[in-house]
């Protein structure tokens, strides 16, 4: 990939509004899928031949099964109301990065094929012939989007881009113009049961591991259980989990937090993974077949409740879609909410006193915390409007002894996206995620000059690994990301569970 | 201005116009009526409120009133935007409240307290649509996405504005005549209207844009009712939602 210039990070206060660059990121194409990829999803290999008609077939099919896109597709008044907050615009300047700019690469087809006037008087609303060249700049910017919905939360009609771009996507996958990332990865959930294609017996290995390393840390025998039938909670949570760093240290933070309390758990090797990239492409039947996984496991390891780690989109999948593509869940505990945050999880035994964390552990870090676009925009947690703000804090707040909050318009419902979500975690589209980082940077350096800010917690795996890469290339120690888990493993007081 | 200058002819106008307002008038409500019901029958197969979002259909349904009378959303997108745009939109909601009284007799009285505010809901109106033409033209992000619809929009409902404030101000009509002529054509009755210019003009361009309501943005109206991101409550955990569609792929066993 060709060098790119990390932006240059601006005062979060004066909001830059960058000026237009056409075409600046253009030539960012993440790699296509291959045949093997494709057709193991049950998508053509490779792009066919009349792939036009069956484009038009497909957004027919889409256009009568959702509504969101139906009526999304009709009300734009490119009034420009959220011209101005994707962060990959903030950060390239490409105009089609706008996000009405990109909803219109699809409208424009739509259009031309779905409406009176595009058919008529095409050149007057917009409409287009869906060319090759149209088709690449769908790829290129329909994977630039990292489906974070911060611009559906300005639109006054409540216009979510990130509907657009899993249709798109979806439209796509179905002509043979499949993006590799996701679907290898998708590929590997059917196959192998997660996204990192860590098969059972090495998972095992590495959990062992695992608790030897906390037996080290803690003397205590803190288990990782995994397939035992009969727990009383099934934890799903993101393959990363496993042995990625900041992840691990999470997952052992939910170890802890089992231990202490006293609940009896286990992690499942059929669903291995929470992640559900079957949103990031937009299909309702992969959504469904791997939500389904998680159904089985309950099922059979007859657990009585279901638990999910910090993860954002899969707890966007998980609060949002599972009652719906995997339900109904009435085989479980009904005294407890189908799925759990493992951050309500602790927050309610934090406040019931089941738990309790020595903030002195956590001495000389100074937090602040990154709320994931779709656990912001998407979900909740708790039993309240805005739950998922508060829980989080409240919980980091238990752990450290000084919590700082991120500039307010960049925080809660309007936080922006780490950059790398919504399938854009891949190596080749390094350039977008550093320069679409940039917004959530400029928001940290300003508490890291003003206060001094050690760490930035996060609830996302996604977002773990994203800020991971690309804190250093805007001169930031990659190890200030910390797991929510991780600041509360290290608080938690074990052995003297009464 | 031609019509004026037929003398004789005002018979042919009369038969014209009412000719005009039964098509737009047939066009607007059935192309709104198709619209309404293909965003009716289409299912919301998922839960995709923007949160936080109300937890109940009676929170949801005052999210959307929201957005319909405050323009809550736009309201945190952009100040400007939104004096901009509530100009324009209570200008002209008050400017439409004050001509029910020529489809009505007796004339509501909420109508006839209304009165008074035309023009200044008029001149507001057309502040408004300049200020929006304006940004159109001279902010760069604005005009990227501007096509040519979106200014004729703007122009067309500028013409309306101005040919009406025009009767208002300047040229003054036989609006007791032009009434006649409204309740007339509600009766299947084609009656006398006043050929003048500028009331042909405005009658017109307000036909033009009934017709081209259900085919284009001003889809928005309708549209901001059923968008799932705004009416959808946050309960996906408490109720399960599952769209016909889904229900049926469920039932296969696929």
């Amino acid at each position: 990939m060709a060098a790119f210039e990390t932006p240059v990070l601006g005062n979060v206060e004066e909001r830059p509004i960058p000026a237009l660059v056409p075409n600046a990121t253009n030539d960012l194409k993440c790699f296509v899928a291959a045949p093997a990829h494709q057709e193991a999803l049950g998508f053509p290999g490779e792009l066919v031949p009349d792939w036009q008609a069956k484009a038009k077939a497909r957004m027919g099919d889409l256009l009568s099964k959702y509504r969101s896109l139906q009526v999304f597709m009709d009300s734009c008044v490119k009034c420009g109301a959220c011209t101005d907050k994707c962060h990959y615009f903030i950060g390239t300047g490409d105009p089609k990065n706008m996000p009405v700019a990109r909803q219109d690469l699809f409208r424009s087809v739509y259009r031309k094929w779905f409406t009176p006037a595009g058919k008529m008087v095409p050149g007057l609303v917009g409409a287009k012939e869906f060319t090759r060249d149209l088709l690449d700049d769908w790829y290129n910017y329909f994977h630039q989007c990292s489906q974070c919905r911060r611009c559906s939360l300005y639109c006054p009609y409540g216009i979510d881009t990130a509907e657009v771009s899993m249709a798109a996507r979806e439209i796509m996958d179905s002509i043979g113009l499949g993006q590799k990332y996701c679907n290898e990865i998708i590929g590997k959930v059917h196959r192998i049961g997660n996204n990192l294609g860590l098969p059972g017996p090495a998972l095992e290995d590495t959990l062992l591991g695992l608790e030897e390393d906390m037996q080290a840390e803690t003397g205590l025998d803190i288990k990782i259980p995994i397939d035992v039938e009969g727990a009383e909670v099934l934890l799903v949570t993101p393959s990363a989990d496993f042995f990625a760093e900041p992840h691990v240290l999470g997952l052992m933070g939910y170890a802890k937090v089992f231990h202490a309390a006293g609940i009896s758990w286990t992690v499942s090797t059929k669903a291995s993974e929470a992640g559900n990239f079957g949103m990031f492409i937009g299909n309702y039947d992969q959504l469904r077949k791997i939500a389904g996984r998680v159904r089985t496991a309950a099922q059979e390891l007859k657990v009585k409740r279901l638990v999910f780690g910090e993860c954002g989109h899969a707890w966007r999948v998980a609060y949002s879609f599972l009652n719906t593509v995997a339900g109904p869940w009435d085989f479980l505990d009904p005294r407890y909410p189908v799925p759990q945050h493992i951050l309500e999880f602790t927050y309610n035994l934090i406040k019931d006193k089941a738990i309790r964390l020595d903030k002195s552990a956590n001495a000389g870090k100074i937090l602040t915390v990154h709320d994931s676009c779709n656990i912001a925009r998407g979900s909740r947690m708790g039993d309240f409007p805005g739950g998922q703000f508060h829980i989080p804090r409240e919980v980091i707040k238990a752990a450290v002894p000084t919590f700082v909050d991120m500039h307010k318009d960049t925080i809660c419902e309007k936080t922006f996206c780490c950059g790398g979500g919504g399938g854009l975690l891949t190596d080749e589209l390094l350039e977008i995620r550093v320069k679409g980082a940039r917004p959530r940077m400029e928001a940290l350096k300003q508490v890291v000059d003003d206060h001094k800010v050690t760490h930035m917690a996060s609830m996302c795996a996604i977002c773990k690994a994203q800020f991971t890469k690309v804190l250093p290339a805007y001169g930031f120690d990659r190890e200030m990301v910390v797991s929510v888990h991780q600041l509360v493993g290290d608080a938690l007081l074990l052995g003297n569970n009464d | 201005m031609g019509l004026r200058s037929i003398p004789g002819e005002h018979g042919n106008v009369n038969t014209v116009f009412a000719i005009l307002y039964a098509v737009a008038t047939v066009v607007l409500v059935a192309g709104l009526g198709f619209k309404i019901a293909q965003y009716a029958r289409t299912p919301a197969p998922l839960k995709i409120p923007t949160t936080p979002a109300p937890l109940t259909p009676a929170g949801a349904a005052f999210r959307v009133a929201r957005e319909v009378v405050v323009f809550e959303s736009l309201f945190k997108a952009n100040k400007a935007l939104w004096i901009f745009a509530a100009l324009f939109h209570f200008g002209l909601f008050v400017v439409l409240a004050r001509h029910v009284r020529y489809f009505q007799e007796p004339v509501n009285v909420v109508i006839q307290l209304v009165q008074p505010f035309g023009l200044y809901a008029g001149l507001a109106m057309m502040a408004g649509l300049g200020l929006l033409l304006l940004r159109r033209i001279v902010v760069p992000r604005i005009a990227y996405i501007t096509g040519p619809s979106d200014i004729l929009m703007l122009l067309l409902l500028l013409g309306i504005g101005a040919s009406g404030l025009a009767m208002k101000g300047a040229v003054h009509t036989d609006i007791v005549a032009v009434k006649a002529f409204f309740l007339g054509l509600m009766a299947f009755e084609i009656r006398a209207l006043p050929a003048e210019p500028p009331l042909l003009v405005h009658l017109a361009l307000v036909a033009v844009l009934m017709i081209v309501f259900p085919f284009s943005k001003l889809l928005h109206v309708p549209g901001v009712f059923f968008s799932p991101t705004r009416n959808q409550c946050d309960n996906p955990r408490e109720k399960r939602h599952l769209a016909p569609w889904a229900a049926k792929l469920e039932a296969g066993g696929n």
